[in-house]
């Protein structure tokens, strides 16, 4: 009688001691009885108790190392058959039968330590900081329960579903590895290779879980025909380039209304565009095009270098005419002829010099002559000056 | 109390007796969840829904929780209640401009007739192959009356809504409603018109970059040419304060430059002078 108070008081209040008196019981009853050494129902409680059968038997909740119990339920079960056969057949050979008072007394301790494990695990639960359990009570969505220590009935009755709200999920879209290629059209009907990533994030939990399906199938589904969409509105130069950012927001915009639409109480948090280039098969032509661009630049850039020069000579020239000039004013006769003459010497100095008489005489030496001799010689030429007449 | 020390003491009995407690409840009782929706049959016909999608309810206020049902004579059919999705892949649809396009299109659907749709069709599985069958055709319809072009611009969007509305007309039979209809794709074939479509982006390009040269080559001129503007104004600017002087002052430049420069330096160059040259002034003794 004793016993059974205490097994009663045990299972209402639940308590730890309780619970951990009771997981010997449990272990006793994990222990095998049908092993060789199993002859006497008491034996059970040896110090192997732990090694039973450790199936953890439809049993829910995060905690899965204090589990035992169903391994133990397991066993009764077995025990039950067992004790039903043989209940016919006498049962006496093997002792451990199930009806001595003994034995039925760890009968009841495993059974509530059972269910006192059972209901602790199942209705204890710590939501851990980034993440909301969504409590459905026999199907029916009942609350959600933020992070920390927060209590349900147990299983059967309630279950809870965790759902992490805080971090962001990514989906790539045509950036895998490889030579892989993303086509879509671009509004001037060219094709652009594009890769990229969807950043999202569960902001209803409830939503997530009852409201679509294949949820992750979706938001890719909603992602593609967003970015074909919005594609389709610029041209390629654009995608390729500058307006990048601007698809990035459109494609988001876009996902979150759709996403919306269908209530998935999904938020989009980004779209990153990985590549956006032109397919592999137009690439030389697009080379060419930054060649001539480059090309562009170097002419202009030689023209330029051409107009410093000529600009420069041109203000070189007139400044040093302007020196002269400002002289030339000072005394005007004396500054020329000086000029004159100085220029005079120095062109005439080096050269074969010959001074005919203007009225069709003819020379007196002849030209080709004197220059035949003045090679061979190796001598200055001789200079014939016709004195005045 | 005696009962229960009874039992208490008969594990056994116990036991058995949660055991067939147990599996009468189960075979009374079941459970819809939240995102479920049953067809509950009696004796083969239909007798009522559980936790049937209504478009006002919220969750937990719906009908979703513990139903019960006998055994044997009742049979239940679950549908899922939530946003489902209907897939059409690699659609060849002809556009009136002759171009062949390759579709991928989806469509976001909802069961909301639960009892229509198993008497019309069945199953869920069956309800999107239908589906989708009939997506792919008015998609055909209504892409084959537009153009390639029309299909990239902002007429796009009156596409899907023509499509939803056809799609949902077909869908109600079967207790479905269209929520959504998105082209996911619509690309060229791999082939010929794909190929055909690089050569025209080539051809783009190769066109672009001649343009480019051009250009470059245009502005290079108009650069030289205003260098050239602006050194005659300079020179003009300092020479023409004295025409007559600049004429000498150019000439013995000239000068020097043709006998003396590079390219005189070298020449085997014989000059003839007449007396009477300016230069020789002075030989006659004038």
């Amino acid at each position: 009688m004793n016993d059974k108070n205490y097994a009663n008081s045990s299972a209402v209040s639940g308590t730890w001691s309780a619970i951990r008196r009771i997981g010997t019981g449990i272990s006793a009853m994990a222990g095998n009885p049908w092993g060789s050494s199993g002859g006497d129902g008491k034996d059970g409680k040896s110090s192997d108790g732990g090694d039973g059968p450790r199936n953890p038997w439809t049993t829910p909740g995060p905690d899965k190392g204090k589990a035992r119990g169903p391994s133990a339920l397991d066993e009764l079960l077995r025990r039950g058959r067992g004790g039903g056969s043989g209940g016919g057949s006498g049962g006496g050979g093997s002792g451990f039968g199930m009806k001595l008072p003994d034995s039925s007394k760890y009968w009841k301790w495993g059974a509530m330590a059972f269910v006192a494990a059972w209901l602790l695990l199942s209705s204890v639960h710590l939501v851990p900081a980034q993440k909301n359990g969504v409590v459905t009570r026999l199907g029916s969505y009942s609350r959600t329960l933020g992070p920390g220590l927060n209590f349900t009935m147990p299983t059967p009755l309630e279950r809870v579903q965790f759902e992490d709200v805080l971090a962001i999920r990514e989906l790539k879209i045509g950036a895998g590895g490889g030579d892989v290629q993303n086509f879509v059209l671009t509004q001037d009907q060219n094709i652009i290779n594009l890769g990229y990533e969807v950043r999202w994030r569960v902001r209803d939990p409830e939503r997530y879980l009852f409201q679509i399906a294949e949820q992750e199938d979706t938001i890719k589904e909603v992602a593609e025909s967003a970015m074909r969409a919005t594609v389709a509105n610029f041209t390629l130069t654009d995608a390729i380039g500058p307006r990048r950012a601007m698809i990035e927001s459109d494609v988001r915009r876009r996902m979150q209304e759709m996403l919306d639409k269908y209530g998935a109480g999904i938020a989009i948090e980004a779209i990153q565009l990985q590549r956006a280039v032109q397919p592999n098969e137009v690439t030389d032509a697009f080379k060419e095009v930054a060649a001539a661009q480059q090309e562009r630049e170097s002419n202009i850039n030689r023209s330029r270098a051409y107009e410093s020069r000529i600009l420069e000579l041109a203000r070189g020239e007139a400044a040093a005419f302007d020196k002269i000039y400002e002289q030339y004013k000072l005394a005007p006769e004396v500054t020329k002829r000086r000029l004159y003459y100085e220029t005079m010497e120095q062109v005439l100095a080096p050269l074969d010099k010959v001074i005919v008489e203007a009225n069709g005489v003819t020379p007196y030496l002849p030209l080709p002559e004197i220059r035949k001799r003045a090679i061979a010689a190796q001598q200055p030429v001789p200079i014939t000056v016709e004195p005045g007449q | 109390m005696s009962m229960l020390n009874d039992l208490l003491a008969r594990p056994l009995r116990l036991l058995v007796l949660a055991l067939v407690a147990l599996i009468l409840m189960t075979s009374v009782l079941s459970v819809v969840p939240e995102d479920k929706q049953v067809v509950v049959l009696r004796n083969g016909e239909v007798y009522g829904t559980v936790n049937r999608y209504k478009k006002s309810e919220s969750f937990g206020n719906s009908g979703a929780g513990v139903y019960a049902k006998i055994p044997i004579f009742d049979q239940a059919f679950t549908f899922d209640k939530r946003i489902l999705g209907a897939k059409m892949t690699d659609e060849r649809v002809l556009t009136t401009d002759q171009a062949l396009l390759e579709v991928d299109a989806f469509a976001r659907f909802r069961i909301v007739d639960p009892v229509r749709t198993y008497t019309s069709i069945g199953t869920e599985e069956r309800l999107k192959g239908q589906l989708v069958s009939i997506l792919g055709s008015s998609l055909r319809n209504e892409l084959g009356k537009r153009s390639f072009a029309s299909l990239l611009s902002a007429e796009r969007g009156n596409v899907m809504a023509n499509i939803q509305i056809a799609l949902n007309r077909e869908a109600r039979r079967y207790g479905a409603e269209i929520i959504d209809v998105r082209i996911k794709r619509a690309d060229l074939p791999t082939g010929t018109p794909l190929n055909a479509a690089f050569e025209r982006m080539r051809s783009a390009r190769a066109q672009e970059a001649a343009t480019i040269r051009a250009l470059g080559e245009k502005e290079a001129q108009i650069i030289r040419g205003n260098a050239d503007g602006q050194a005659a104004q300079i020179y003009a600017a300092s020479f023409g304060k004295d025409a007559e002087f600049y004429d000498f002052y150019r000439a013995m430049q000239s000068y020097r430059q043709t006998f003396l420069g590079e390219a005189g330096k070298n020449a085997e160059n014989s000059v003839i002078l007449s007396p009477d040259n300016d230069y020789l002034r002075r030989f006659r003794g004038r």
